[in-house]
């Protein structure tokens, strides 16, 4: 702490004296505060020794890292990059010229769609067919279900303005219905998706039908509690479900049942067009095929939206009061929401279930639900786009998380990125709902108004308040 | 019937445990509107905290001086987790402090899943048993009751009478119920609101830590992922008993732990938790002001 009064000392002779020494102060009061903060859980480790004791280990030189990081961060945050956004916002404020969208930000949603339908041909091109395989995978199909839940969600919350955190219950039936349905009766994929997404709008309105009356937090916390009693009876009813250990062997997808991709069935893709066997094709038509259920989510949303059940929901939105008073039934506009949303989310789970080919209800945790949530906020609630991209940026991101070894370079070889990712995510979380309430691309105005009101946009209210 | 009192009085036991960390929850609730996700994670940090503790102490005295010991325990759990708590409400919540309704709530869930990753990052994701601190066991008419049980009544009688007074008979109190009334005349009538608001979160984490030591010390073990079901089921107390209510969070919590037990021992392990959470979602539907708690009225 020496150091650092004898720079405040020096700092009080340059050009802006109270804006170092104000930065310096509270630079010292967050080293401080980071220091009671992380002294017990950082500055020691517990381990289990050779006899399965615990012992304490001690790490100072980690503590005074964290420490440093907080109070040189404080200090620069404090002394330069806040001084410069109040610039900034000054300036801003004088020079708002709206200028025309340039043709890239007026056809941002075709190029996407266009860029997407490209990318495995561009991966195989880039990185050859069994090097493709990990991108497709991992990292393509992976982000389009979260981009396609994350969709399916947003009808409930960034439409209808119901915050569901048992999401995942719906894509756990979903998924449960395909693979239970599809090992015991050996029914198709194409019978079961459509089967998946009713049984999961069935229960969306079942779970809804209960809740209706309550709203914001309250409504928030009992989806919590259905989506966790779900989760609790697929692991203890081990009759149906096989508890814990799960449903492996669940039927592959094939292709309209023209051709399949099992390479012991007849109908193998290699041998109905004499191509070389190979895992890639499977994968290209997953990632295909989810690439399509998600535009199809994202149509039917912007369709909704122009009808009298979305301008219902955006309503209820913004206002449940003056909803109900001009008239709109609340009770079918949130069961709707619930139901459309359900929907969405089982023919995701359905489709994970035949991509897997195994599960068992830990992919269906909460977290998930929490995951899927951050994604919808992040995205500005509402947005197509917005969504699309946090979902791409979180998913995406930590899956490439996983592929940076020059990290290990940097931080040792027991250096495990994966495990930051949900330190990382919750991070994000706090930050853009601090930094940006309304999320990245937030864009939450109704898409109907009357083009001569003055009164206060709908993101200015808050919700349930009028 | 010996077996029934048995449950009861473990039941009970864990009952006063939620009952500690419900009452974090129905102040945040209380004074202002929201419900305080990342609570559940706090209290997890106390019990680790108390657990870091423990470990130096024995490494310290060689011997196990039990009030000694768990009174440090507690008092470093209560600093260590109010500071905590303190800080998360300056950087997290209130910032969004007039924001739209579930802004709150979003950033609380986030702030659970760091606190619990955070936790998982620096002490590793396995079980953190220690070497059990009480072993006497007393046995009343056919009835067996542990020291721990009798130590975990005391300390929350203890503090409950500490917090009662502290609500209902100091100035500090007196804000904290004036805020929870109405923030906006409480702050034109000279209440420093953001400073009640601030130690109304220290409080609660206070307790939460407490708890946090006392879960430590009556199970013995402790995870990074103990926050969740502990933080859902006090927050099902608070509700049960009337979400604003401090007798009510402690009546919820009672509640609440014994039902878990009696359910646990009448009819399935396996499925307590499924009677807790339906428990929550049954009041809130049914009885959404609780047992306590007085009903809201929508304003408009």
């Amino acid at each position: 702490m020496a150091t650092t009064h004898s720079t405040a000392a020096a700092a009080t002779t340059s050009a802006q004296p109270n804006v170092i020494a104000d930065a310096l102060k509270e630079a010292f009061y967050a080293g401080l505060i980071a220091l009671g903060l992380f002294v017990l859980i950082i500055g020691l480790k517990t381990d289990q020794n050779i006899h399965n004791e615990l012992i304490v280990v001690q790490r100072w030189s980690l503590l005074f890292v964290v420490v440093a990081i907080v109070t040189v961060g404080r200090f620069a945050f404090s002394a330069f990059v806040w001084p410069e956004v109040e610039r900034r916002r000054a300036i801003g404020k004088k020079a708002a010229v709206a200028s025309e969208p340039g043709f890239i930000k007026r056809n941002i949603n075709w190029i996407g769609v266009i860029a997407l339908f490209l990318f495995p041909a561009f991966v195989i091109w880039t990185s050859g067919v069994q090097g493709s395989l990990k991108w497709i995978d991992n990292f393509g199909i992976q982000v389009l279900i979260y981009v396609m839940l994350a969709w399916g969600l947003n009808i409930v919350i960034g439409l209808a303005g119901l915050l569901d955190l048992g999401y995942v219950a719906f894509y756990a039936v979903g998924a449960y219905t395909y693979a239970l349905l599809g090992t015991h009766y050996g029914l198709s994929f194409w019978i079961l998706l459509p089967a998946a997404g009713a049984m999961a709008a069935l229960w969306g309105i079942l779970l809804g039908f209960p809740v209706l009356r309550l709203r914001g937090d309250y409504l928030a916390i009992v989806t919590l509690a259905f989506g966790e009693i779900i989760r609790l009876v697929l692991i203890n009813w081990r009759e149906v479900t096989n508890g814990s250990a799960g449903i492996s062997g669940i039927p592959k997808v094939t292709f309209f049942g023209i051709f399949d991709f099992d390479v012991s069935s007849p109908f193998y893709i290699g041998k109905v067009f004499d191509l070389p066997t190979s895992g890639v094709y499977y994968k290209i038509f997953l990632y295909y095929l989810i690439l399509i259920l998600a535009l199809i989510t994202a149509f039917v949303t912007v369709r909704l939206r122009r009808m009298p059940v979305g301008r219902a929901w955006e309503a209820l939105r913004e206002d449940e009061i003056a909803c109900r008073s001009l008239g709109i039934n609340t009770t079918n506009t949130k069961l709707t929401a619930f139901a459309i949303g359900a929907m969405f989310g089982g023919f995701a789970g359905s489709f994970f279930a035949a991509r897997q080919g195994f599960i068992n209800p830990e992919s269906f945790v909460f977290l998930q639900s929490a995951i899927i949530l951050a994604i919808v906020v992040l995205g500005g609630m509402g947005s197509l786009v917005g969504i699309a991209i946090a979902a791409l940026v979180m998913i995406g991101g930590m899956e490439a998380l996983r592929e940076m070894q020059f990290l290990k370079l940097a931080f040792g070889p027991n250096f495990t990125p994966e495990l930051y990712r949900m330190l990382l995510f919750g991070m994000a979380m706090v930050v853009v709902m601090v930094w940006k309430p309304r999320g990245f691309v937030g864009s939450r105005e109704p898409t109907a108004f009357l083009k001569s009101s003055k009164s206060v946009s709908g993101s200015f209210t808050r919700e349930g308040h009028g | 019937m010996e077996y029934f009192i048995q449950q009861l009085i473990n039941g009970l036991t864990l009952g006063s445990i939620y009952g500690l960390i419900a009452i974090g929850y129905t102040m945040v609730y209380g004074i202002i509107g929201m419900i305080n996700f990342a609570h559940g994670d706090i209290f997890m940090l106390g019990a680790f905290v108390a657990m870091i503790v423990f470990l130096i102490l024995v490494a310290m005295f060689t011997t196990v001086h039990v009030v000694f010991f768990l009174l440090v325990m507690m008092i470093v759990a209560m600093l260590t987790t109010s500071l905590w708590n303190w800080t998360i409400e300056r950087t997290a919540y209130r910032p969004l402090r007039g924001s739209f309704r579930l802004a709150p709530l979003i950033t609380a869930i986030g702030m659970s899943i760091f606190i619990s990753n955070f936790v998982q990052v620096t002490q590793g994701p396995r079980n953190k048993p220690i070497p059990p601190m009480i072993n006497s066991v007393y046995d009343v008419a056919g009835i067996s009751i542990s020291l721990k049980q009798i130590v975990i009544a005391v300390v929350t009688i203890v503090l409950l009478a500490i917090f009662w007074y502290i609500v209902n008979k100091t100035p500090l109190g007196r804000a904290q119920r004036a805020c929870e009334q109405d923030r906006k005349m409480a702050a034109l009538l000279g209440v420093d609101v953001d400073k009640t608001i601030s130690i109304t979160f220290i409080m609660g984490a206070a307790l939460a830590a407490v708890a946090g030591t006392l879960f430590l010390m009556y199970y013995g073990v402790v995870a990074f992922s103990d926050g969740f079901v502990p933080g859902v089921k006090a927050f099902t107390a608070a509700v049960l008993g009337g979400i604003g209510s401090l007798p009510g969070a402690v009546l919820g919590g009672l509640l609440i732990g014994t039902i878990e037990s009696l359910w646990s021992a009448y009819f399935s392990i396996d499925y307590k938790d499924v009677a807790a959470f339906s428990i929550l979602a049954i009041v809130l539907i049914f009885l959404p002001s609780g047992l306590m708690g007085r009903p809201e009225v929508e304003k408009v």
